[in-house]
């Protein structure tokens, strides 16, 4: 990155360079994916195929819909702690009884999306910091997928294998389904007119409250949704891993927080990217895992390599966020 | 120059011939999802050891580890993906989820990579599972146990980490040997992780509601925790079975020097992850009858033989056994039958 210093520049308008470095910001999430990208094909051309790219990013299906989950509440100017263990619920429920059961499946999953959306009533009736909700609720739902699936294992129903190991020509099914994810939410966020309201419930609370919009509604759809694609989210990991583990989500928490900001999001003001929210999750997937593979470090070293990754690939962000003010 | 450094490898292979082993153009990948405590360091002592021998002695061309930074699943499912893009031969793993991997072992399998997994296992069929009877362990534990307080009492089970397998078989070998030991009852249950910090936690904390205890079963490194509470209570020390880690050995010998303690030291051997690396070598030298389940014993160490071991562990360490190539093959003759 070149350094633009202020003296040497032709003296261009602040509102042209403000344009300019939003626009880096809406570029950066294809940057760093182009970046990790061309650090993996360098280490390992082999993984850039048809073959390579099904095994890299099939992972990333599932993280990628827990971020754009993340992204709802964010947008609302909150945070949700429980996402990670509400997608291991998710995925002991399907592997049990969406399986078995296929009725009482469906209804428990759609109760757990109810949960959300009344969380979502509670933070805002109450006036309650959603940090302490979801974290209090991130144990309710490991406690329930301890009790749905007390020991590993149970099984992913036929239908869900078969359209999570879909072998599309030419795409691989993961960039496909990537596109699909982020194409459906950019439109309904981003391009309807109810979706703008949702994004100003974080961006000026006050001023849609005096235009005579219901805050509670937003709230509670913005819950909602992330509620469905929790479940959405669950489903996609276990039709991978084809069988659940209590603990199989933990760590999607923080990294569909580290998604959203990575992909362009702020965590107030209603600020956030779909499309750069799914950038940025399969940005971490790969940066995460299939990069660090390849680099063959010495094992003593993998973690903390692991950390300086994901903290080389957010600062840059944060550098470029701070050349916009 | 990274490139440089393979092809020059690969010409110095090439130059040496191949009348060595079947298995010496073989790359073996190690896949490890925990490398925090004791035992996971001893485990990945013990096959550096081995498998840089190996390497040198041209056996296979390579063995790399390749540990996760969490002790998730997905992450592990992942590394085992980018392992069949590598071109590994063969993946030794220690598995974050016996179920919850199968999906990314199958596709190993099919990729016609042979998977050995141990210790932490897996359930998919074409992997190899190189097994401790751990329910044999817990039973023994309670037949050890009906040995040292022939009178039978009340007992303390101390379990490990919730919702694995390994917790389970052991706890389920202990409910059985108190079912063909009756005077003994298991009055209290608590959760030690497999840490005595943590053991020692939950032990201080249940011990005020609890009535005499002459015994304490447990998982192996909780052992010390336990006897620490119990001495910090001021109640009187009871037989403890003890888990093969240093710490828990050095307190054993302390107390026999101090009064004649008797107990029974049992675990799994963390040298047990060369002994899946042989299996993996072994297979992908042609053996194609090793069956897919391998049980071997664990180690155990009685009142006469402890003291002789405690002084080859290292400080803070796990006592271990590494495997050989021949004893690797006698282990495997064994289980073939």
């Amino acid at each position: 990155m070149t350094a633009i210093a202020p003296g040497t520049l032709p003296k261009s308008s602040p509102r042209g360079s403000a344009a300019r470095a939003r626009l880096l910001r809406g570029l950066l999430p294809a940057l760093s994916l182009a970046l990790v990208l061309i650090a993996i094909a360098w280490l390992n051309p082999r993984a850039i195929s048809y073959f390579g790219f099904n095994l890299m990013l099939n992972l990333a299906i599932p993280i990628a819909l827990a971020t754009i989950a993340q992204m709802f509440v964010i947008a609302g100017n909150e945070l949700d702690l429980s996402i990670g263990t509400f997608v291991g619920f998710v995925g002991c429920v399907t592997a049990t009884w969406l399986r078995d059961a296929p009725l009482l499946g469906i209804l428990v999953l759609l109760g757990s999306i109810g949960v959300y959306a009344l969380l979502g009533a509670l933070i805002h009736l109450r006036n309650l910091p959603s940090i302490v909700v979801t974290l209090g609720m991130s144990f309710v739902w490991q406690g329930l997928a301890i009790l749905v699936l007390p020991k590993p294992g149970g099984k992913a129903p036929d239908w869900l294998l078969s359209i999570m190991s879909f072998k599309p020509p030419y795409i691989p099914f993961p960039i496909l389904a990537a596109l699909i994810i982020a194409a459906v939410v950019h439109f309904g966020l981003m391009r309807t007119s109810y979706g703008v309201i949702l994004r100003g419930s974080g961006g000026n609370a006050a001023a849609l409250r005096r235009a005579g919009w219901s805050l509670l509604k937003t709230k509670i759809v913005l819950f909602a949704l992330t509620g469905l694609f929790g479940v959405l989210s669950g489903m996609a990991l276990i039709g991978i891993t084809t069988s659940a583990d209590a603990n199989i989500g933990n760590g999607y928490t923080l990294l569909s927080i580290a998604g959203v900001i990575l992909g362009g999001g702020e965590f107030v003001g209603g600020r956030v990217s779909p499309v750069g929210a799914v950038l940025g999750a399969l940005t971490l997937a790969l940066a995460a895992s299939p990069l660090l593979t390849f680099m063959h470090i010495p094992p003593d070293w993998q973690v903390a390599a692991n950390g300086a990754i994901l903290i080389i690939v957010l600062a840059a962000r944060v550098l470029i966020s701070r050349r916009e003010r | 120059m990274k490139k440089l450094l393979v092809l020059s490898a690969f010409a110095a292979m090439l130059a040496s011939g191949t009348a060595l082993a079947d298995t010496s153009g073989k790359k073996i990948a190690f896949s490890n999802n925990y490398a925090g405590n004791s035992w996971r360091q001893a485990m990945l002592d013990s096959y550096g050891i081995v498998t840089k021998k190996a390497v040198e002695d041209k056996v296979v061309a390579a063995a790399d580890v390749f540990t996760t930074a969490d002790k998730e699943v997905p992450t592990q499912a992942a590394q085992v993906q980018n392992l069949i893009l590598q071109g590994y031969d063969a993946i030794v793993i220690n598995a974050a989820s016996p179920d919850a991997l199968n999906g990314a072992i199958k596709q190993a399998c099919d990729a016609g990579i042979v998977v050995v997994s141990f210790d932490g296992i897996v359930t998919e069929p074409c992997a190899y599972r190189v097994v401790v009877d751990f329910k044999d362990m817990g039973k023994q534990e309670v037949e050890q146990m009906a040995k040292f307080q022939p009178k039978g009492g009340n007992l303390l089970e101390i379990r490990g980490l919730a919702g694995t397998s390994i917790d389970d078989a052991i706890h389920a070998g202990i409910l059985e040997g108190v079912a063909a030991h009756p005077e003994f009852k298991i009055v209290g249950s608590v959760t030690g992780d497999w840490d005595q910090t943590t053991a020692q936690k939950a032990v201080a904390t249940i011990l005020p509601s609890l009535p005499d205890v002459v015994g304490i079963v447990d998982q192996g490194g909780d052992g010390y925790g336990a006897a620490q509470a119990f001495a910090a209570a001021g109640k009187p020390r009871p037989t403890i079975i003890m888990g093969n880690r240093q710490d828990e050995l050095k307190w054993w010998k302390e107390q026999k020097e101090k009064d004649g303690y008797k107990t029974w030291s049992a675990s799994i051997a963390p040298g047990v992850s060369t002994l899946a690396f042989w299996v993996a070598q072994q297979v992908l030298d042609g053996h194609k009858d090793i069956p897919h389940d391998l049980l071997v014993p664990y180690l155990a160490f009685t009142q006469d033989d402890f003291e002789a071991a405690l002084p080859k562990i290292k400080e803070g360490g796990v006592a271990t056994h590494e495997y050989t190539q021949e004893e690797a093959v006698a282990a495997i003759k064994a289980n073939i039958k």
